[in-house]
């Protein structure tokens, strides 16, 4: 270690204050401090800290992605082999996946990390890790044959419009990740939607109708599969989204190392089951009638509320707050699966939504904080007249 | 007749290093010194200079923008040296101390045949008025204000605090003048507050309202207290002062004479002796923990609000303990990692510290992190029982939003009610300091 340490205080030193290349001390210290955690002890405020930083949070988080991303990597060959007709054994169809969806990872962190460094030297900041989830994130909800250049495209315009132009990390108003889905999907339609895209290399293939299920049932047709397929995820779908099983081991994982809100995760399930138990009784559509319990097991519904609604910066902050963001936030998903037929898929723009609305939730519930106090203080002047 | 607050939210800390129940006495310093530093937002006009002959209780320096707010010696000698830093500000007044105090006399009184005005008289000049702070803004009270209640915490809750009961035990006398002198400032009442299994003379006191106070730091704190049982409004004022220099204050009724002694809890895993000192104001730390490495961080107060001094400084004027910490200046490998490092605590559950509740672990003074932008929500919740929504009046705080600052709830707070916040923020935050140039903004904007 000591052999280590010594190398990277060498290779420091013309990052140094004073030296050369000061201004690209940023990148340097990332690299330095994802090897250690820095000697820094503490200056104002309390002597002692906390063991856990923003790296471990955001470590955590990309852990808990691992089982929906390992499945996925796996559903995305079993997709391609199955509707091909091919048989193929577990490693086919994981090594099919890989060959898939690794490329999107790295060109995702490789474009995103890119532009979050030379906006840290830029501004003179240290880098965030949020991208580390965020740049995971983005290729988990794409479709697989997405064009590896409308993913780079994605990043770019998530990381600059999405997150940096509002002022960086913690600033943004939107999810960042979902912000490059929302981009890809409105400019590329043709590569996110229909009933093609959600089967490797199935676009050139007429026997095909890979399908998802909601779309199916927006088509007016059945939804094809049975619960357990739902629940354990081997349906077409966006890469890492099919799994309701391995996104729940996720949500464990987040809600016992208490880094994911519990709190919008419940809201949401309850938003979304109350709605889908309305429509179910309204019931004139496949899709109305199609039981509130399943709306919860397919489409990103599971991997949006666990991953994506508990973004902390977008997301309500108040505990109060989280509760009604989380409970909209199922509402307006099935709500817009119902109600707009052209994007069978609701959670990804019912979060958008709700990421639009959280500040003003924040505000109400702070405002009922502000009256309280106003209302003692009022309380106060009538003794003492 | 007790009231029972209990407070939910929070968090103990527990560290290895509690001092043991033990009171030496401490050896005489030497030098002892006056830090006009201790006192926020007080400007040191001198009164005396170097060579001057000193007794215990004479005038060393008032507050510039209050005379009649006296600094007094707390020992007899011959001032040795006013140390100053950059812009001339007066950092430290040293006393070469004689060998034994010569006290200079007030005359003993009785409290009950003073009335309020005299009581303060007597207090400004015996030097005492600096013992009483005021909430909002946590400064030395105006003693031109009439506060509506005045706080007493007897209860520590803060990691290796002093047990105030243990440091009290023999100065019950003391404790009931000091209180009997104290209740008679306020039209309101006075309030104390005792840890829940107290079982101390405090309970059996008269002219207080008692308050049985329970749950995790910082249930001890004023502040929260105040919260729970008399919540402050825009405008209003409360005085709080530490329980022992209630003891402090009642014995110079008693004796008339200002016997500054305190009893100091040194602990920390680096304390040469975790035990307890007797030991007067501004007493100089090496002369009771000794000569400490350099890898040592010397904390006077606690190890969440306390100050780093240098083993030749003084204890804090408002100090009880002294704490010994490694100071951790080291690095370590991949420590980010979930799991990794269990030896250092952590409220999050990405330790495996949270399983064990009852383990009390071996702290240092580093950083554990960088300090990154504010992402994650509802950890300062977590810590803050009051209400008050802490993440949003800090984000008020930075940018200077006076109004909403009020409107957030900034008369109720002091820094320390936001050390856990510190000590928690995965952001490594800088809570404290960033509330205390808040409450410094509003001291001037709103008075």
């Amino acid at each position: 270690m000591s052999f280590l340490r010594n190398k990277l205080d060498q290779l420091r030193k013309p990052f140094g204050k004073g030296e050369k290349w000061e201004k690209f001390a940023p990148a340097i210290n990332a690299f330095d401090t994802f090897l250690f955690v820095p000697n820094h002890t503490t200056k104002k405020g309390a002597h002692i800290r906390d063991a856990v930083d923003l790296k471990r949070t955001m470590i955590t988080v990309v852990i808990a992605l691992l089982p929906a991303l390992i499945y996925g990597i796996y559903n995305t060959g079993y997709q391609h082999f199955t509707q091909l007709g091919e048989s193929f054994t577990f490693m086919d169809a994981f090594l099919h996946g890989a060959a898939k969806i690794v490329p999107m990872i790295i060109v995702s962190y490789a474009v995103g990390l890119a532009i979050e460094f030379a906006f840290a030297v830029y501004r003179g900041h240290e880098v965030n890790e949020g991208f580390l989830v965020t740049g995971l994130l983005i290729p988990m909800i794409m479709p697989v044959d997405i064009p590896l250049w409308m993913v780079a495209i994605s990043v770019v315009f998530a990381v600059l419009i999405g997150k940096e132009a509002f002022g960086g990390t913690g600033m943004n108003i939107l999810n960042p990740a979902l912000t490059a889905r929302a981009f890809a999907f409105f400019a590329y339609p043709t590569y996110m939607s229909g009933n093609k895209v959600w089967v490797s290399e199935a676009t050139h293939v007429d026997a095909i109708s890979g399908e998802t299920i909601l779309g199916s049932l927006a088509a007016g047709r059945e939804a094809g599969y049975d619960m357990w397929s739902m629940f354990a995820g081997s349906i077409p779908g966006s890469i890492a989204e099919t799994s309701t099983l391995w996104i729940l081991v996720g949500a464990a994982i987040l809600i016992l190392t208490g880094v994911g809100s519990w709190r919008i995760m419940l809201g949401g399930v309850i938003g979304a089951a109350f709605m889908g138990f309305l429509f179910n009784l309204w019931g004139v559509n496949a899709l109305m009638s199609f039981p509130w319990y399943e709306h919860l097991l397919v489409g990103g519904f599971a991997f949006g509320i666990v991953f994506m609604a508990t973004d902390p910066v977008s997301a309500a902050q108040t505990f109060k707050g989280k509760w009604i963001y989380g409970i909209l936030v199922g509402i307006f998903c099935i709500m817009i699966r119902v109600f707009n037929p052209a994007y069978p898929e609701g959670v990804m723009l019912a979060i958008l939504l709700m990421n639009v609305f959280a500040p003003t939730i924040d505000h109400y519930v702070v405002e009922a904080n502000v009256k309280r106090r106003k209302k003692r203080l009022e309380a106060a002047k009538v003794k003492t007249a | 007749m007790s009231n029972d607050i209990k407070i939910k939210k929070g968090l103990n800390l527990k560290l290895k290093g509690e001092a043991e129940r033990l009171i030496s006495d401490a050896p005489r310093s030497k030098t002892f010194a006056i830090k006009p530093t201790d006192f926020h937002n007080v400007t040191p006009k001198m009164v005396v200079k170097p060579g001057d002959a000193v007794k215990a209780g004479d005038v060393i320096f008032f507050s510039k923008y209050s005379d009649t707010v006296k600094f007094v010696s707390p020992v007899s000698g011959t001032i040795s040296e006013v140390k100053r830093g950059a812009k001339r500000k007066i950092l430290e007044v040293t006393i070469d101390a004689d060998a034994k105090d010569d006290y200079k006399e007030f005359g003993v009184k009785n409290p009950a045949d003073l009335s309020s005005e005299e009581i303060k008289n007597h207090l400004l000049e015996s030097g005492c008025w600096p013992f009483i702070k005021q909430r909002p803004y946590d400064v030395i009270a105006n003693p031109e204000d009439s506060p509506k209640a005045i706080f007493i915490s007897a209860y520590a809750s803060a990691p290796l605090a002093a047990d105030i009961e243990f440091i009290l035990k023999d100065r019950k006398e003391d404790f009931q003048a000091g209180i009997d002198a104290l209740s008679k400032l306020t039209s309101g009442k006075t309030h104390l507050s005792v840890d829940k299994n107290s079982n101390s003379f405090l309970n059996e006191l008269s002219g207080v309202e008692l308050h049985k106070v329970s749950g995790p730091h910082p249930a001890g704190n004023v502040g929260v207290q105040i919260h729970h049982i008399d919540p402050i409004n825009a405008g209003e004022r409360v005085w709080v002062i530490n329980p022992e220099d209630v003891a402090v204050i009642g014995s110079l009724f008693r004796t008339g004479k200002l016997d500054a002694t305190r009893v100091i809890a040194v602990a920390g895993t680096e304390a040469p002796k975790a035990q307890y000192f007797k030991a007067k104001i501004g007493t100089s730390v090496k002369d009771i923990i000794g000569t400490v490495p350099a890898s040592v961080r010397i904390i006077s107060g606690d190890v969440l609000t306390g100050d780093k001094i240098g083993n030749a400084s003084a204890i804090g004027y408002y100090h009880n303990v002294v704490t010994l910490i490694p100071e951790g200046n080291e690095y370590r490998m991949f420590g980010w990692l979930p799991f990794k490092d269990n030896n250092i605590p952590s409220m999050s559950r990405t330790s495996f510290a949270w399983l064990f509740p009852n383990k009390k672990y071996k702290v240092n003074a580093n950083l554990n992190g960088e300090e990154r932008a504010l992402v994650v929500t509802g950890e300062m919740e977590q810590v803050m029982p009051m209400d008050i929504y802490p993440m949003q009046l800090i984000k008020e705080c930075m940018i200077g939003n006076i109004e909403k600052m009020e409107s957030l709830g900034i008369y109720e707070v002091a820094p320390e009610d936001f050390a856990l916040i510190d000590y928690t923020s995965t952001s490594k935050l800088e809570a404290q300091s960033i509330i205390r140039v808040a409450l410094d903004i509003m001291i001037k904007e709103v008075g």
